[in-house]
C-alpha cells in the first residue's frame, strides 16, 4: 500500500507546550482522510509542518514514498501539496482568473497572457465541476465561490494532495453540501484530501478514514465505515459526550417578545425583513432556521436597537421598545449573544473583568457617581469565571488571549448573569469544539427552565432541531412557517428554507 | 532569561527604552561621521541640564507644554482618534488665555489667573470639539479636519492679534501680573530661568487624564470606543458622543499647553509666521510615552532635556543643534518601527530557548 503522505513520529514544541507529540499520520492515495480534534489539539500545527510553515523538532515526512524535507510552502507546492485556507487569501479587486494565476502567471513573449489564464482556469473548473466564472471579480462572488477559487488555486499549481482547513466554518448548509460533492469528485479524479475539522457530520459524510488527535497526541486512526459518531466524539474529547437535547416539557408562559409587521432595511437600503411577525414566550426556545442572508441578522439587530426599524412594532416584556436606544432595550430585559463575538461581543483589548460589565459598568455596584469600583468588578469577574468555567490565568487577562470557546463563555456568562427576560443567541456555537458546544447548549436549556425566553438563530439545523421548542423558518425576510421539532425533519426544513411552503403538506 | 523578561511586566517599557538608547547611539555615529565628539556632546547636555540650575529650570519650562500636548494626543488616541490638531488647539488656547487676561485687566489674581487658564482650556476644547463633531456626525476623518483646523487657528490668531490686540514687536501687549504664572522665586532658584508655576498645571493634568481614563465610567466608555467602536455600540454605548467628548478633552489639554506659553513662558502672544511646533512634538511625546500619563511625563522630560541641552552642546562641544533634532527624529523613528525591535527580541528568545 502506498501512502500519498506519511508523517512519522512528528514532534513539535512551542514555549511551554508540546503541540505535536509523536504524531504519525498516514494518508492513502485517493482517500479523504479526516483530521479530527478539538481546537488547540494540534491539527493546525501538524498541517503547518506538512505545508512547510513550521519545521518539526523530530520525525520524518514521506511524500509518495520519498523521504522529503519541506522547508517552506513553495517546496510543499513543488511536492504537490496544496492548502485551502480557512481564511481566504484572495485579492478582492482582482478577477477570479487573476487571483488563481497570481505568482505563476502564463506569459507570452514576456507579457502576461490573460486569455491563456482564463482558458486554463475554465478548463480546470469544468474538469472538477467547480462552476466558477474566471472573469468575475472576487468581491462580487459568494463566500462559497471564493472557496472554490482557493481550491482552483491549488489545482492550478498541480497539487495532488489537498489540505482543507476547517472548510465549512464559513459556509451555509447548501454550500456545505456542494463542497462535499466537490471533494468527492476531486478524489474520483485521483486527488488525495486531508480534511481538518471538528464537525462529526462532515467526517461521516465524506471521509474514508479518520485520525483523531487530542492534546497533541494521536488517539487512533479508524475506518469511518467501522465506527459511529458517538465513539469518535468520545475519542476526541476523552470522555462520553452527551448531546444536550431539549427534553423538558413545553410549557410556554407569558409573551416576552412580540414583533409585529416589522420591516427593516439592510445596508444597501433594501428591505431585508418584510412585515415579519414573531412571538417568543417565557419558558421556550424559539429557533430561527434559515439560510444565511435571509434577514436573520437584520431582525436581531432591529430587536437590539442597532438597526433602524422602518415599519412595525417590537415589544419586550409588554414595553414598546421600537426605535429605542440599545441601552434602554438592554435595561428593559434583553440579553444578546452576537454572531461575531470578537467584533461585537467583546472588547478584545479589555480584560475579562472589564468585559464582564460591558453593559452594566455605569450602574451600582460597579460605579458610583461616575467612578468605577475596580474591586467589585474583579470580584464579579472571578465569580463568573468560576461559575462558567472560563479557562484563564486570571480576571486581568485580556479577552484577546483567550481561546474562542472561552471568549464565548465570557459573553454568555455576562449576558446570563444579568438574568434577562429575553436571551437572543446568534450562532452561539459557531467555530467552537464539542466540549464548548455541549456547555453552551446546556446553558441555553437552563435559561428555558428558569422560565426565560430564548431566541436562537443558527445555520446549523442540528442545533435548531435539538434545542428548539418551536422552529420558525425565515426566508427572504418573512417567517415561512413555524413548526415543532418533533413533527418535522431536515428535509421539510430544507424545503421551507428554500422558500417552498407546499412542502409542509407533502412531508 | 530573555524569555522570562518578555513575559514580565516590564516588557512593554522595553521598546521605548531601547529606542532611546539606539537613538542616542546612532546619533553618536552621525556625530562621529561629521567629525564631532559625541561623548563630549552628550556630556555637555547632561552637565548643563543636571548640574546648572538655569538649564534645569529651562528644561522643566520646556517640558510643561510638551507634556500637556503629549497628554492631548494620548487622550484622543485612547479613543482611537489621531488628533493632529494639537498645534491648532494650542494656538487657540494661547490666544484666548492671553486675550482674557488683557480684557479682564484689573481683576484680582485669585479670579483672573484661574479665569485665564480656564479660558485657554475652553478655547482648545472648542477647537477640538469641532473636528470631533464632524467625525461623529458626518464621519469626516479627524486627521484631515484637524490638520485644516491647525491652519485656521494659525491665521485666525495672527489676524486677531494684528487687528485687535497689537502692540510694538509684532505681538500682543504683555498680560497683567494678576494673570501671570511667572514666579520670581522660581526664577531666582534657577538662576534666572523662565520656569513658572505651570508645572503644577501639567502635573494636575496628568493626574486628571489618568483618573478620567482609568477610574471613571466615562473613561471606560472612551477606551471601549477606542478599542472597538462596534462592540461598544453593541453594548449600548453612544459612540458618536464619546468621539466628541474625547476630542473635546484632548483639545482642552492642548489649550492648557497654549495657556502655559501665554501666561507662563512669554506673558504675551506673538504673531507666528509659522507653526510653533509644540503641538506636533506632542505626537512624538505621546508615542514614546505609550499614551500613558507617566510615560508622557518621562518622554516630555527626555525631549525637553535634549532640546535645552542641545543649546549648550552647540556652545560647549561645537556640535550643531540640528544634530539633536536628528537624535529626536531617530528615537521617534525607532519607536514607530517597534515591530522590528520586537522581531529581533523574539528571535533572540527563540535562540536562547534552543540552547
Amino acid at each position: 500500500m502506498s501512502y500519498a503522505i506519511e508523517m512519522r513520529h512528528i514532534r513539535k514544541e512551542f514555549p511551554g507546550i508540546v503541540a505535536n507529540d509523536d504524531v504519525t499520520l498516514q494518508v492513502k492515495e485517493g482517500e479523504i482522510h479526516a483530521l479530527f480534534g478539538e481546537n488547540g489539539a494540534g491539527k493546525s500545527t501538524l498541517m503547518n509542518i506538512l505545508f512547510g510553515l513550521y519545521q518539526p523538532d523530530a520525525g520524518e515526512i514521506y511524500v509518495k514514498g520519498q523521504k522529503v524535507k519541506i522547508s517552506d510552502p513553495n517546496e510543499a507546492n513543488r511536492l504537490g501539496i496544496g492548502m485551502v485556507h480557512q481564511h481566504f487569501m484572495l485579492i478582492d479587486k482582482f478577477t477570479v482568473a487573476e487571483n488563481i494565476v497570481l505568482g505563476s502567471e502564463p506569459t507570452r513573449g514576456g507579457k502576461l497572457d490573460m486569455n491563456q489564464a482564463v482558458r486554463m482556469v475554465r478548463e480546470l473548473s469544468d474538469r472538477y465541476g467547480l462552476d466558477v466564472d474566471p472573469l468575475k471579480k472576487v468581491e462580487d462572488i459568494t463566500i462559497g465561490m471564493q472557496q472554490r477559487v482557493e481550491i482552483l488555486k491549488t489545482l492550478y499549481r498541480g497539487s495532488d494532495i489537498l489540505i482543507f482547513d476547517e472548510p465549512t466554518a464559513v459556509l451555509t448548509p447548501i454550500e456545505i453540501k456542494e463542497l462535499m460533492d466537490i471533494m468527492k469528485r476531486l478524489v474520483r479524479e485521483g486527488k488525495s484530501i486531508i480534511l481538518i475539522t471538528h464537525k462529526l457530520k462532515e467526517i461521516f459524510e465524506v471521509s474514508d478514514r479518520c485520525t483523531v488527535i487530542r492534546l497533541g497526541k494521536v488517539i487512533g486512526t479508524v475506518n469511518i465505515s467501522e465506527t459511529n459518531p458517538s465513539r469518535l466524539a468520545e475519542m476526541m474529547v476523552g470522555r462520553k459526550v452527551r448531546t444536550p437535547v431539549n427534553d423538558t416539557p413545553y410549557a410556554p408562559k407569558e409573551k416576552v417578545l412580540e414583533v409585529k409587521g416589522l420591516t427593516v432595511l439592510d445596508n444597501r437600503k433594501v428591505p431585508a425583513v418584510r412585515q415579519l411577525d414573531l412571538e417568543v414566550h417565557g419558558g421556550e426556545i424559539l429557533g430561527i432556521a434559515g439560510v444565511d442572508g435571509n434577514g436573520q441578522t437584520e431582525l436581531i439587530e432591529a430587536i437590539a436597537g442597532l438597526r433602524h426599524v422602518q415599519e412595525g412594532q417590537i415589544k419586550l416584556n409588554g414595553q414598546d421598545i421600537t426605535g429605542r436606544r440599545t441601552r434602554k432595550i438592554v435595561e428593559a430585559g434583553l440579553g444578546y449573544i452576537p454572531e461575531d463575538r470578537q467584533k461585537h461581543g467583546l472588547i478584545l483589548d479589555f480584560t475579562i473583568s472589564e468585559n464582564m460589565v460591558l453593559q452594566t459598568y455605569y450602574r451600582g455596584p460597579y460605579a458610583r457617581a461616575g467612578v468605577l469600583n475596580h474591586k467589585v468588578m474583579a470580584r464579579k469577574a472571578k465569580q463568573l469565571i468560576q461559575a462558567f468555567d472560563v479557562r484563564t490565568p486570571s480576571e486581568k487577562t485580556l479577552a484577546r488571549s483567550l481561546s474562542g470557546g472561552n471568549q464565548q463563555k465570557v459573553v454568555i456568562a455576562r449576558e446570563m448573569d444579568r438574568s434577562p427576560a429575553l436571551l437572543m443567541a446568534a450562532q452561539p456555537t459557531r467555530g467552537l469544539d464539542l466540549g464548548a458546544i455541549e456547555f453552551i447548549h446546556n446553558q441555553l436549556l437552563e435559561e428555558k427552565q428558569k422560565g426565560k425566553a430564548v431566541l436562537l438563530v443558527s445555520f446549523e439545523l442540528d442545533e435548531i432541531l435539538h434545542l428548539s421548542d418551536r422552529i420558525a423558518v425565515i426566508y427572504e425576510g418573512r417567517i415561512m412557517d413555524i413548526v415543532k421539532p418533533k413533527e418535522t425533519n431536515e428535509n421539510e426544513l430544507g424545503l421551507l428554507m428554500a422558500g417552498r411552503k407546499e412542502a409542509r403538506r407533502q412531508a | 532569561m530573555i524569555q522570562r523578561f518578555m513575559n514580565g511586566k516590564l516588557y512593554p517599557l522595553f521598546v521605548p527604552l531601547i529606542s532611546v538608547v539606539l537613538g542616542l547611539f546612532f546619533g553618536a555615529l552621525i556625530m562621529l561621521a561629521g567629525g564631532y565628539h559625541p561623548i563630549l556632546a552628550y556630556q555637555s547636555i547632561f552637565e548643563s541640564v543636571f548640574l546648572q540650575p538655569y538649564y534645569t529650570g529651562e528644561t522643566i519650562r520646556t517640558m510643561i507644554p510638551l507634556v500637556l500636548s503629549g497628554l492631548a494626543v494620548a487622550f484622543a488616541f485612547r479613543t482611537g482618534l489621531f488628533n493632529i490638531g494639537v498645534e491648532g488647539q494650542l494656538l487657540a488656547g494661547w490666544f484666548v488665555s492671553v486675550a482674557a487676561a488683557i480684557l479682564c485687566d484689573g481683576w484680582p489674581k485669585i479670579l483672573l489667573l484661574p479665569l485665564s487658564i480656564l479660558a485657554g482650556a475652553a478655547a482648545g476644547a472648542v477647537w477640538g470639539l469641532i473636528p470631533g463633531f464632524l467625525k461623529a456626525r458626518f464621519k469626516v476623518h479627524e486627521v484631515i479636519s484637524t490638520i485644516m483646523m491647525n491652519y485656521i487657528a494659525l491665521y485666525t490668531t495672527n489676524y486677531l492679534i494684528k487687528h485687535y490686540l497689537y502692540t510694538e514687536g509684532e505681538r500682543t501687549p504683555t498680560i497683567p501680573d494678576a494673570a501671570s504664572l511667572a514666579s520670581a522665586t522660581l526664577s531666582h532658584l534657577t538662576q534666572g530661568s523662565r520656569l513658572h508655576w505651570g508645572f503644577i498645571v501639567a502635573l494636575l493634568a496628568g493626574l486628571l487624564m489618568w483618573f478620567i481614563l482609568w477610574q471613571t465610567t466615562r473613561g471606560y466608555e472612551l477606551r471601549a470606543v477606542g478599542f472597538s467602536p462596534d462592540a461598544a455600540g453593541y453594548a449600548g454605548m453612544n459612540v458618536g458622543r464619546n468621539i466628541l467628548l474625547s476630542m473635546t478633552f484632548s483639545g482642552m489639554f492642548a489649550g492648557l499647553a497654549g495657556a502655559m506659553e501665554g501666561l507662563g513662558t512669554y506673558q504675551y502672544m506673538m504673531i507666528n509666521p509659522a507653526f510653533v511646533g509644540i503641538g506636533f512634538s506632542g505626537i512624538a511625546v505621546a508615542l514614546l510615552g505609550m499614551n500613558t500619563s507617566l510615560g508622557v511625563f518621562l518622554a516630555g522630560a527626555l525631549f525637553a532635556t535634549l532640546q535645552t541641552g542641545g543649546l549648550t552642546m552647540q556652545s560647549e562641544a561645537g556640535v550643531p543643534i540640528e544634530l539633536i533634532n536628528i537624535v529626536i527624529a531617530l528615537i521617534i523613528f525607532l519607536v514607530g518601527s517597534s515591530y522590528i525591535i520586537q522581531l529581533v527580541l523574539n528571535r533572540l528568545a527563540k535562540r536562547g530557548e534552543k540552547r
